[in-house]
């Protein structure tokens, strides 16, 4: 055997396990995953026929369903632009202080890595109704009307985007400002010679220069926001997505048709739906980050 | 420093700091209730009164943390060793071998990023549940065994290690194995840190499998164990919280120990795009 | 061949220790009061019954059904298991369950040892399915200390609906924004609060939930008001409101609520509080009417149990649901006796008593889903008070949903 031919047996036999890992654990359960989609398998029950695409014409006639969708895409569209925005603002800022920087970075990015099952469990504490929820206690200090927050049909979304910015806010800092020390300073500089105030030099140079990862981390969050689970399963009453579903995500939808439900093939169709729209961001990001090449 | 500079640094530490009191606080606030009776659990006193440690004491006396503690760790360090080794190896070979398909079977990898988790419980439930794996660390730990942004991160790593060293080293009669093993492994050792302490937390604080895959509460992972606990004791703020904390204090540590590698590794995953 | 004997020895040993012996299992959910009166009866009844040998396992109550979904039809399940009698109708249909022998459980031995109400809660398509130890019913909870605080009797509770009205208010405290920071009466529906709509509230007002066959629901047309009767004490009286401190059991025993409703296995969650001082009374009565809502977990034998195992689960049965076993399990568990006879030595107990009284005039619900029905009552609450949403349309709509799942059950089974 020639040594090229010895080493392609070796590469092969190095990647055999892994490949066996590919193949059982991830392949073949997605395609068993679309396959599911179309049938009307109960996990109870041994009747499993092929129905076409009723379970997708069953999801979208759903009320419950066509509600964690819009629910899902208001996570999306209020969370993202909001955590994108503070973490730029915020990492700028910390890119112009001198001292103390690796500090304000160890704290920021703290609720990134604790769990995210005690973090929502901690504000579901903080935002209690009166008399036991310390952000209540806190606006009624400062003379504010009490706010229901989680019991209320209006603001119990917006409260677990607030949470979840909280936690996704260090990661984003951390990747601004990578990004931001790799702008050569002499940029700036030579604005700042040609006469523009700082704000400018913010907006015309370091925005664009750092639009692919403005990109990048608009579709990781993105995605991160599509597949919310925990934090609603956490903060809601018994992880119902309450109250009257009005923070119930995708992912909890898929959860309880799946697991409380056992109906595997309509959650089967969920999952598939929101691997497509996962899919289609993430092309998005590809198409755009290419169209950027020109920075 | 001119006066405008002094003047935005300033404000800028105000801005800062404002927002740092807002990060943290949630975790005071956390802390604080975790050493509350349950008489003073409703007042708004950030230091407690009578603190206690009677919170703590029923916790590691009277609940399943300690096991649930254990199951954790039992998850995290097998899942890190296993992804280290084949993530390592992967990377490596896709890096330093040529052979055919070997950008197909890059490409395939990758696009295994793209899967969310959510489309492939069901599938592995059924499996779990076919093969007889219920109630074991295996159910839990299986799907997490190679990860795909390691196998991405290594193959970097891996590409700009010198091809002269290796083949030196074959020149010496190592084994295939033995060169990655020996020699390929000691040079990476920084992206194994990040790797190991991305996979270690990303494991520790998992919950949509195990919560799942764990059916009866021997077999719960902390995650899961805290929202158990948490449903159970609902009446009990001051134990929640506790259990909060204790589930929390690890990962504090820990990120205290590793923050530099964190952040770097943090960094690192976003600038790969 | 050494080896091969000595297999053939410990095969013949555990073939003999079979033959011996006819072993079933017995499976209930993990509540530890019950768990080890369980283990306790067993022993009893193995010496009673030599060649009979019962094995208890146990689940914790979340995943229950699951197990039994996933093990009764891959017979490995249980030949004894305890269900919650809402989900009878759910067991029967998938075929977990042997309907009881009429040979050992009669008509008339049910009637005579059990109160009236058991036995239709038994009951599906006209034949017995289970049977309990204990019963449990609803009464009202209020806290002394308050009722001082508040200028009322302490030892004189509310007895009509009106009177508990007057006193939820009287006892309600709120801040100078108008919250409120300490509850009248819990108004937890996700806790016993839709019970008391259902059967409770709806019978006072003159209605009943659903006709006589519990296939179709009539609430909303015999009792179209109930649900405002309810929802008012929310906005017009505001003297709670669900998910105050998060639950009716957490407001209570922090002192921050002053009366609710609960039922009887709640005592066990109050008697060891020593700042508690708490009282328990029969459920306040309504245009004269009384009513209460009856719920039980029963004993049942599955498709598992055939033959000799068959026989002797019946005879475990028996045994668990004596009258020798229902008193230990009101002296050690706190649930009430489901044989009138166990329970008339407690009639006067204070705090058995109320719920005693109770049961004499109780209702069980026929639930085809149980988790279903109960968040169709949660959703018409929340509906009402958080959404403002007219009571008697979202007590209409409640009805439609119910009735959908109450089709959709009997298309499956049919």
């Amino acid at each position: 055997m020639k040594i090229s031919q010895k080493r392609i047996v070796t590469a092969y036999v190095f990647l055999a396990v892994p490949l066996v890992f590919y193949i059982v654990v991830r392949f073949y359960p997605m395609i068993y995953a679309f396959w599911l989609s179309f049938t009307n398998w109960k996990l109870v029950s041994p009747k499993q026929d092929f129905v076409g695409f009723s379970n997708f014409v069953k999801l979208f006639k759903d009320k419950v369903f066509m509600t964690s969708l819009w629910n899902t895409i208001k996570y999306v569209l209020f969370g993202v632009p909001l955590v994108i925005v503070i973490s730029l603002f915020l990492a700028a800022t910390l890119n112009r202080v001198k001292h103390l920087q690796w500090f304000y970075r160890l704290l920021y990015v703290m609720p990134y890595i604790t769990p995210l099952v005690a973090v929502s469990w901690v504000w579901r504490w903080i935002y209690q109704r009166p008399p036991a929820g310390i952000l209540n206690n806190l606006l009624m200090a400062f003379g504010l009307d009490a706010q229901p927050f989680l019991t209320s049909m209006n603001q119990s979304l917006p409260a677990i985007v607030v949470t979840t910015v909280w936690v996704n806010l260090g990661y984003c800092i951390i990747i601004f400002l990578a990004g931001l020390q790799t702008i050569p300073q002499e940029y700036i500089e030579a604005a700042k010679i040609d006469g523009a105030t700082s704000r400018q030099s913010f907006f015309k140079i370091t925005i664009p220069l750092l639009s692919p990862i403005t990109v990048f981390l608009v579709v990781t969050q993105s995605i991160t926001f599509l597949r919310i689970f925990t934090q609603v399963y956490n903060m809601t009453d018994q992880g119902s997505g309450g109250p009257l579903n009005a923070t119930k995500p995708l992912v909890l939808y898929i959860y309880q048709k799946a697991f409380r439900s056992f109906d595997m093939g309509l959650a089967s169709s969920a999952t598939v739906i929101l691997f497509l729209i996962i899919m289609g961001i993430t092309l998005v990001q590809l198409l755009v980050l290419n169209k950027r090449v020109q920075y | 420093m001119t006066r405008t500079d002094r003047k935005t640094s300033f404000f800028a530490y105000i801005f800062l700091t404002i927002f740092a009191i807002v990060m943290v606080f949630p975790f005071v606030w956390m802390f604080s209730s975790s050493f509350k009776t349950s008489e003073e659990i409703y007042e708004m006193t950030v230091i407690p009164e009578n603190p206690s440690l009677a919170n703590y004491e029923f916790i590691f006396n009277y609940s399943m943390f300690p096991r649930w503690f254990l199951n954790s760790m039992i998850v995290a360090v097998v899942t890190t060793i296993s992804v280290l080794f084949f993530d390592s190896l992967v990377g490596y070979t896709l890096a330093k071998y040529n052979f055919p398909g070997k950008n197909i079977i890059f490409i395939l990898i990758l696009s295994t990023l793209m899967i969310p988790t959510e489309m492939l419980v069901i599938p592995w439930y059924i499996m779990v549940r076919q093969l007889k794996w219920m109630e074991t660390y295996w159910s839990i730990m299986f799907p997490g065994m190679i990860s795909a942004f390691g196998v991405f991160l290594m193959k970097q790593f891996m590409s700009t290690i010198p091809d002269d060293l290796l083949d030196a080293a074959r020149i010496d009669g190592v084994s295939e194995f033995g060169i990655f093993m020996r020699i390929v492994m000691p040079l990476v050792k920084p992206a194994l840190a990040t790797l190991a302490i991305f996979n270690f937390i990303g494991n520790w604080n998992a919950f949509l499998w195990p919560l799942i895959v764990a059916q009866t509460p021997k077999m719960y992972t902390l995650p899961v164990g805290v929202s158990y606990f948490s449903s159970e004791n609902l009446t009990r703020w001051e134990l929640i919280m506790t259990g909060a904390a204790v589930s929390t204090i690890p990962l504090i540590i820990f990120f205290i120990i590793f923050q530099k590698q964190i952040v770097k590794g943090i960094a690192m995953s976003g600038l790969k795009g | 061949m050494k080896k091969a004997l000595l297999l053939l020895l410990v095969v013949s040993v555990i073939f003999a220790g079979f033959a011996g012996a006819v072993k079933i299992t017995f499976w209930q959910y993990y509540y530890e009061t019950k768990v080890k009166l369980v283990d306790q009866l067993i022993e009893e009844f193995e010496k009673q019954n030599p060649g009979i040998e019962v094995e208890q396992v146990t689940f914790p109550y979340e995943n229950f059904n699951e197990k039994v979904a996933v093990s009764v039809p891959a017979g490995v399940g249980p030949d004894v298991l305890t269900l919650f009698y809402g989900w009878i109708p759910l067991y029967v249909t998938s075929g977990y369950l042997v309907p009881l022998p009429a040979a050992e459980f009669s008509a008339e031995y049910l009637s005579s040892e059990f109160f009236p109400f058991v036995s239709k809660g038994i009951e599906f398509d006209g034949a017995p399915y289970a049977l309990p130890t204990a019963v449990r019913a609803l009464a009202l909870f209020w806290n002394k200390d308050l009722f001082v605080e508040a200028g009322l009797d302490p030892e004189t509770p509310p007895t009509t609906f009106a009177e508990l009205v007057d006193y939820a208010k009287k006892l309600t405290k709120y801040d100078d924004k108008g919250n409120i920071i300490q509850e009248g009466l819990t108004m937890q529906p996700s806790g016993q609060g839709h019970q008391w709509i259902r059967e409770v509230l709806v019978r006072q007002v003159g209605g009943t939930p659903y006709t006589a066959d519990n296939r179709t629901v009539l609430y909303h047309l015999t009792a179209p008001e109930a649900l405002k009767v309810y929802t008012d004490l929310i906005t017009k009286d505001k003297v709670g409101y669900p998910g105050f401190l998060n639950d009716d059991v957490t407001a209570f025993r922090s002192l921050k609520a002053a009366m609710t409703i609960d039922g009887s296995f709640r005592l066990g969650t109050f008697r060891p509080l020593t700042n508690l001082k708490w009282g328990v009374t029969e459920l306040p009565s309504m245009n004269g009417v009384k009513s209460n809502f009856a719920s039980f977990w029963a004993h049942a034998i599955t498709t598992n149990a055939t033959g000799e195992k068959l026989d002797a689960s019946i005879k475990f049965l028996k045994f668990i649901t004596s009258e020798y076993a229902q008193k230990l399990w009101l002296e050690q568990v706190g649930e009430l006796p489901a044989n009138p006879n166990v329970a008339a030595a407690y009639y006067d107990h204070p705090e058995y008593g109320p719920f005693l009284k109770g049961l004499e005039y109780a209702h069980a619900t026929f639930f085809v889903d149980e988790t279903g029905q109960r968040q169709v009552m949660m959703d018409a609450v929340d509906k009402v008070w958080i959404q403002g949403m007219d009571p008697v349309k979202a007590f209409k709509e409640a009805a439609e949903e119910d009735q959908a799942i109450i089709d959709e059950f009997w298309s499956r089974v049919e």
